[in-house]
């Protein structure tokens, strides 16, 4: 199993490289000579000429990617060209929001999702899956922020139940933190527990079609224990995958979804860095979230071996 | 058939007949023609008829009651809907009526270009990869690089690259949304050079070139009408987030995600600029997703029960 975890981190390393020219090519192809941006407009030739030498960028582009690469290593990812702010400090910022969000999200869609999906599977064909699945077509339907206003509009709006909008940091209370990222998490899971219920439904089917499943209930066990127990314990893989996978929506999603909710995120940053064009941050937050991403697909496949046994590579 | 053939038969003296088995597998009536089609897949209707629908409001929003979607009317901003403004005016008085009729050109031009392009270059992609296995290995993690990075993500990034055009959101989509088509192009492939009769080609001399456009092409193109339904679905969902984080289609052209940009200041107070042009999206995506749930369904009926 070690080995196996070990070929499986290495195998990741490819994958991370070529997420890295990307971004790194991004920056170098990006119009704009950040030279010419940091001299200023009084600068001469000379003095442009002069920054670019210090800064590197007359170097040859695998020299530059190489050095680039190396900075990041130490934790350096450049400078913005707007605040001149460390790239770095500003996502260290506003990662807070932006991974409360998540982590909030990531739960409820699981909370939601699975046992939705399980009882479509168990009803399979009945009024209830039927329900069930047409909400998931909704789901998929119906984009982010769309959920977010209609949410926004009747939970806060009408019945003023929730904070329309904001943020309240987790250091001044549980209960103000979550208040705040109730209806921006269930309208970023939308498109999640749709997918999940889906995925949690095709699985459940076919383990329930196994012969333990009827030596389960041969034996006379309880529905639920045959449910949850033994047949969701089974069917547990490709729902995993799936929600690493679903990761993806998720980063995509958050960046519309604070923009609605007026949450002081990544988001909101990325919104920020493109109205300026301050490609140094885009890069820091493409680089950070897509590495985030290959990690948590990491970790998926990693509790495969958890559990399920059998798997192998 | 042939069962009731042999009963109508004169039946010769001390044979005993077996009793009639039970009709357990009763005839599927099959309808023919495109409309018995449509009877047989009722999603495959309702979604093709809504979509249909919408190009055809696209296609013919000057006639359809609409004024000039950039007439700017100082004098009539943030009209509630009414008879004169259907659906109301924005913070500029121009007519959100008119402007979601003309912001379904945008939409559906963005969502049915990525999904041809995106499906042609996968196509592409997915084909020399399961062919060639020197390709193979550099285009997958090339296409893993790029599936790692989400693909709102990776169009954003593309988008603050160039100026915001129709073009360029199609061309950025397209580019986030290709690795995904190529993998399942790639994974068709794969499993149908293990088809008999693809060995059969292969030993009677026919060569490769000949093979993957007799054998393997065909047999791509159902998987990939439905994946391409589910990419135009994507595609428009972005297109519309694009432009609503404004890095996507300019201004200046009404687009669904453009008007609710515009709204996003008011909505508190004046609800219906984005109410309007986010139900046209949601129905618009909603149609594509149930064309593309009715294509896969009708194609391969195993699915039916499981996704």
């Amino acid at each position: 199993m070690v080995s196996y975890i070990l070929r499986r981190i290495l195998s990741t390393l490819p994958v991370m490289a070529i997420v890295a020219l990307f971004v790194f090519s991004l920056l170098y192809i990006a119009p704009g000579d950040p030279a010419v941006v940091i001299a200023g407009d009084q600068a001469s030739p000379a003095d442009v000429e002069r920054i670019r030498q210090s800064l590197g960028l007359d170097r040859p582009f695998l020299v530059q990617f190489g050095t680039w690469v190396w900075h990041i290593l130490h934790g350096d990812l450049g400078t913005s060209i707007f605040t001149s702010l460390p790239v770095s400090a500003l996502i260290a910022q506003r990662i807070e929001p932006t991974l409360s969000l998540m982590v909030i999200t990531l739960i409820l869609t699981i909370l939601i999702a699975v046992p939705l999906g399980v009882v479509a599977a168990w009803k399979a064909g009945s009024w209830v899956d039927r329900t069930i699945m047409g909400f998931a077509v909704f789901g998929f339907s119906v984009p982010v922020f769309v959920v977010g206003y209609v949410l926004a509009y009747v939970f806060a709006l009408e019945l003023e139940w929730l904070p329309v909008q904001g943020y309240t940091p987790l250091a001044q209370g549980f209960w103000p933190w979550l208040q705040n990222l109730i209806l921006p998490a269930v309208a970023l899971g939308c498109v999640y527990i749709a997918l999940i219920a889906r995925i949690t439904r095709a699985s459940m089917l076919e383990v329930l079609q196994q012969d333990y499943i009827r030596t389960a209930r041969a034996k006379g066990l309880g529905q639920r224990s045959i449910l949850f127990i033994h047949a969701l314990k089974n069917a547990a893989v490709p729902i995993v995958t799936v929600i690493g996978i679903g990761v993806a929506l998720l980063i995509g999603g958050a960046v519309v979804t604070e923009s609605v909710f007026a949450i002081p995120g990544l988001g909101r940053l990325t919104i920020d860095a493109i109205l300026r064009r301050d490609y140094p941050v885009i890069q820091g937050i493409v680089l950070l979230f897509s590495f985030t991403y290959v990690l948590v697909n990491l970790m998926v496949d990693v509790t495969y071996t958890l559990v399920d046994p059998r798997i192998r590579y | 058939m042939t069962v009731s053939a042999t009963r109508t038969m004169p039946v010769p003296q001390g044979l005993v007949i077996a009793p009639q088995l039970p009709d357990l597998l009763l005839p599927v009536k099959v309808r023919r023609g495109i409309f018995g089609f449509l009877r047989n897949h009722p999603t495959v209707a309702v979604g093709g008829a809504l979509l249909l629908l919408l190009v055809l409001i696209g296609v013919f929003a000057p006639y359809l009651g609409t004024v000039d979607p950039t007439a700017l009317a100082p004098a009539k901003r943030t009209r509630a809907p009414s008879a004169d403004f259907w659906f109301g005016t924005d913070v500029l008085g121009r007519d959100i009526y008119s402007r979601v009729l003309y912001g379904a050109r945008v939409s559906l031009t963005v969502g049915l270009s990525v999904a041809l392009f995106a499906s042609l270059a996968g196509l592409a992609i997915g084909l020399v990869s399961g062919f060639v296995r020197s390709a193979d290995s550099i285009l997958m993690r090339f296409m893993d690089g790029l599936m790692s990075i989400p693909p709102i993500l990776l169009a954003i990034a593309l988008m603050a690259l160039t100026r915001g055009s129709v073009g360029n959101v199609i061309l950025a989509i397209t580019i986030a949304e290709i690795p995904r088509v190529s993998r399942l192009v790639r994974g068709v492939v794969l499993s149908l050079r293990e088809q008999p009769y693809v060995d059969a080609a292969v030993a009677s001399g026919t060569r490769t070139p000949m093979i993957i456009l007799r054998h393997i092409l065909p047999n791509t193109l159902p998987p990939m009408l439905v994946q391409a339904t589910y990419v135009c679905a994507s595609a428009m969902i972005v297109e519309s987030i694009l432009s609503f984080i404004g890095a996507g289609t300019p201004p200046t052209i009404p687009s669904w995600g453009n008007i609710m940009a515009e709204g996003r200041a008011l909505w508190q107070v004046k609800p219906y600029i984005v109410f309007f042009p986010a139900a046209f999206l949601s129905v618009t995506v909603l149609a594509v997703n149930l064309l593309g749930d009715g294509l896969r369904d009708a194609i391969d009926p195993r699915m039916a029960k499981g996704l």
